[in-house]
């Protein structure tokens, strides 16, 4: 028999995050308290011990001390602690002291794990209380960097420098100089209201006026670059810093509104912080051969240790990455085109796969390819273009970005092609699907033109955007093929549950997680003709087109994000512990927070395959035909 | 009524049982009734065991009245204890129909009413689950002239025998910390008030809070809460247990 505790229920019932508990549960707690009276002084909790009940504070004052004996916290009645102890290790990790004659209501572990596991109110009041502890305890340290508190406005330091773009070269070079500016914004005045038309640089002045000895008068719209990468004035410096990242450039004018406020430069972002992503770019620009590129790739981990750190998300940290590494191969293309002489026809260097959804982290080998000109003669010209694969590819790997054991590289001759070609094995693969091919092609519909001539890229993304939304064999084979690796079941103390019930060591949160994810995403992303590359904007795209049922999207989001960042901190601890990086994780080594939302992620994603079977009418059987 | 120092100490006279193990021994061997054989048979610690090591029960009655030969049991609360923590798992709640008429009065006091009462069991009914989740403790009551005398007269009416067992008595150990407790003249011409033992004004003087009264259960934790306060602050785990029961 149970006996109702009514001033138990009473009290808890008053304080956060009982208030939001059903009767019939605080009953179930009440019935499952202990009570230790704790005089003024003694200690309450120690740390080390195991950790066997959240303490509730029934009347007194509690003093919660840090590791180092440092205080953390005074709480009073209604509060409780004790949780990241439950939640983390089951060891106190916070000792506790009363300050007051302290009445303590103890309330089991069992009970409340059973509370964390069916009580979402409860669970999330739990971790949040507990997030920045969690969240030191994840990432060892946790300053959050400016760069992700302060916005963009910040860095404008005097108002845009504009000019009419009708001026010629020399007056732009005069306001320049005149001005003491690196860039000059030029505006396009013939409507009612002036839009900015074009932006000049120092460097272009440099690179493309007085190189090609072009003559003063020369009208600016002729060498300014049009179609100008802005940001918006509320963005965050970090979105600023991706930007640059992403684009290439270095100079990002602030918009508000239509209106040009200031512009913003590589060296703001990189005097804000010294350490950031951006300075590892602007280093890289600076390399004059591969072994100096080799020694600022030492400074890539660094970099996204501290981005870890720093509290950034999973698509920050991929942008980022992604940047560094399209950054060390521009660099590398425009050294071997000054070792072997300008190209002798347009080209563009693509990237495939992570680097071109922008999802790079640190563990990467290299996904490359070059599409070339239709003019392509091979007798004549291939000769150069392996030269430069070889390259870049060789400078790649000294800079840490392995060989691609699948080969899919420039070196190799096969993805060593002009457009049409490219076209060819695009429509071949759309039209003429076939599993196994599919299987080793599937990198092939991440892609992004890095370097050269950028409209190629974009012409094979319009073939793609257009024909594989009408290819239903393309879409079910493709899906056939996300479907091979499936998420386990779920993590236990020391082993990974499979859905088989088999029982596993580790788990590789890559090829059972994000993988198959992106996998899936694509898929989706495909059939709704979307030309997005990058895995949360390719969401946002199929977000829009209602192929998906309400709430899965943001279900899919919410699991990539998260076992992105598991993946991510698992990697961002190695590196810091002088380890390798790789993508095995092992369960003893994740936080019940963690094991228990992978465990919802990896559901998220094995409902998500499910959809995609049937949504596809993907042939079963996880053996190819 | 429950203003308990009024009463007239009854049942057995303490200073008898300065060797409860032996005692409890003693009527084992007597006793007739099973139940009662057996909750002797559980017997109890030595006095000298630190308090520390005791398990015990803090127990409540609500009655009719507050003598034991005209008035009845309404409810019992009970909740097991040690001096580290009060185990609500284990906690009691029993309302009784009094063989005796609920006169109005008490009704004020305890809010348990006619309707209440008219489908409860009688003692004898629970006695079963009652006697063994006593049996082998220490009972520990905020004034000792109630629990152990209604129930040894309750028992006597329906068994034909009555029951003893040793009680640590939190408003005793109250009264023991402060003895002088009733003001001298003087005292009172300057102001003061009298030191009061009764249960929410001792347990304020710890910093245990304000728990509404009347409530057999809650009573019961009430005391038990007032006991570890009492022990921490005034003795030490080490107090043999034979210094503190009666």
């Amino acid at each position: 028999m149970q006996a109702e505790l009514i001033e138990i229920v009473n009290h808890l019932s008053r304080h956060e995050p009982f208030d939001e508990l059903p009767a019939k549960t605080l009953n179930r707690i009440a019935a499952n308290v202990e009570i230790s009276y704790y005089r003024a002084g003694t200690t309450i909790s120690d740390f080390g011990e195991p950790a066997t009940d959240l303490y509730y504070i029934r009347s007194g004052a509690v003093d919660i001390f840090r590791r180092s004996g440092e205080l953390y916290n005074r709480l009073s009645e209604g509060d409780m602690f004790g949780q990241f102890g439950l939640m983390m290790g089951k060891t106190v990790r916070f000792p506790g002291k009363a300050v007051e004659d302290t009445l303590i209501y103890c309330i089991p572990a069992d009970i409340f794990q059973e509370l964390w596991e069916t009580e979402p109110h409860f669970a999330d009041f739990v971790e949040i209380e507990d997030r920045t502890r969690l969240h030191t305890a994840v990432t060892k340290k946790g300053k959050s960097s400016e760069l992700m508190v302060d916005k963009v406005s910040r860095l404008i330091s005097r108002a845009a420098v504009t000019a009419p773009d009708t001026i010629r070269l020399q007056q732009a070079a005069h306001i320049m100089t005149k001005e003491r500016v690196s860039s000059l914004l030029l505006m396009d005045e013939s409507g009612p209201k002036p839009v900015m038309s074009g932006i000049i640089t120092d460097k272009d002045l440099r690179s493309r006026a007085v190189v090609a000895a072009l003559p003063s008068e020369t009208p600016i719209k002729e060498i300014m670059s049009a179609g100008v990468t802005t940001i918006r004035s509320e963005a965050y410096i970090f979105e600023a810093m991706l930007t640059m990242l992403h684009n290439n450039v270095h100079h990002l004018p602030v918009m508000q509104g239509d209106e040009p406020r200031g512009v913003i430069g590589l060296g703001d972002i990189i005097r804000y912080e010294s350490q950031s992503s951006l300075f590892v770019v602007s280093n890289i620009y600076r390399q004059q051969n591969v072994s100096g590129l080799k020694a600022v790739s030492k400074d890539v981990r660094d970099s996204y240790v501290r981005m870890v750190n720093e509290d950034a998300n999973s698509k920050m940290i991929g942008s980022a990455m992604a940047g560094i590494g399209r950054t060390f191969c521009q660099r590398l293309l425009e050294l071997g085109e000054e070792k072997l002489g300008p190209a002798p026809i347009p080209y563009c260097f693509m990237a495939l796969g992570s680097m071109a959804r922008d999802e790079q982290l640190v563990v990467t080998d290299q996904d490359n390819a070059l599409v070339l000109d239709n003019s392509f003669d091979p007798a004549v010209h291939d000769q150069y273009f392996l030269e430069l694969a070889q390259f870049v590819s060789d400078g790649l790997a000294a800079c840490g970005y392995t060989y691609c054991t699948g080969d899919i590289m420039a070196t190799n001759k096969k993805w060593r092609q002009p457009l049409r070609v490219w076209k060819d094995y695009f429509t071949d693969w759309i039209d003429n699907p076939k599993a196994e091919s599919l299987l080793n092609s599937n990198i092939f519909f991440d892609l992004e033109g890095i370097y050269g001539d950028k409209t190629f890229t974009e012409e094979l993304k319009d073939l793609v955007a257009t024909k594989a939304s009408k290819s239903q064999r393309f879409l079910a084979l493709m899906a056939r093929n996300a479907l091979n690796r499936t998420p386990p079941l779920g993590f236990f103390r020391t082993f990974v549950m499979e859905q088989d019930g088999k029982q596993n060591d580790t788990i590789n949160l890559k090829r059972r997680g994000t993988g198959p994810l992106s996998d899936l995403i694509r898929i989706h992303a495909l059939a709704s003709g979307s030309r997005a590359q990058n895995s949360f904007e390719r969401l946002e795209a199929i977000a829009s087109t209602k192929l998906l049922p309400n709430g899965s999207v943001e279900n899919l989001r919410d699991a990539l994000e998260f076992i992105a960042i598991v993946r991510i901190r698992h990697q961002a601890t190695a590196i810091s512990n002088g380890q390798q990086p790789d993508n095995n994780v092992r369960p003893e080594h994740l936080s019940p927070f963690e094991r228990r939302n992978l465990k919802e992620a990896f559901q998220v994603l094995s409902n998500a395959q499910k959809f995609l079977r049937y949504r596809y009418q993907a042939p079963t059987g996880r053996h190819l035909a | 009524m429950t203003d308990r120092r009024k009463v007239q100490q009854s049942g057995p006279v303490d200073t008898d049982h300065a060797q409860w193990p032996d005692h409890m021994a003693k009527l084992a061997e007597s006793a007739i009734n099973p139940t009662l054989r057996a909750f002797y048979q559980a017997g109890c610690v030595a006095p000298e065991t630190p308090i520390s090591e005791v398990p015990m029960v803090a127990l409540d009655f609500e009655t009719t009245g507050l003598d034991p030969d005209a008035h009845s049991i309404v409810s019992i609360g009970l909740i097991p204890m040690t001096l580290k923590r009060i185990y609500c798992r284990g906690a009691h709640h029993w309302i009784l129909r009094p063989s005796l008429p609920l006169q109005q009065e008490s009704v004020t006091i305890h809010g348990i009413t006619h309707t209440d009462i008219a489908q409860a069991p009688d003692l004898a009914e629970i006695l079963e689950e009652f006697l063994p989740a006593m049996a082998g403790k220490v009972m520990v009551v905020h004034h000792r002239g109630i629990e152990r005398p209604f129930l040894d007269v309750a028992l006597q009416w329906r068994l034909r025998e009555g029951i003893e067992f040793p009680v640590i008595d939190t408003m005793a150990i109250e009264a023991h910390i402060n003895p002088r407790r009733k003001l001298s003249w003087i005292g009172r011409l300057r102001g003061g008030r009298p030191v009061s033992i009764r249960l929410p004004d001792a347990r304020a003087r710890y910093g245990l809070p304000h728990y509404a009264p009347h409530h057999a259960l809650v009573d019961a934790l009430a005391s038990a809460e007032l006991l570890q306060a009492q022990i921490q602050t005034h003795y030490s785990e080490d107090t043999p247990v034979g210094d503190l029961w009666y």
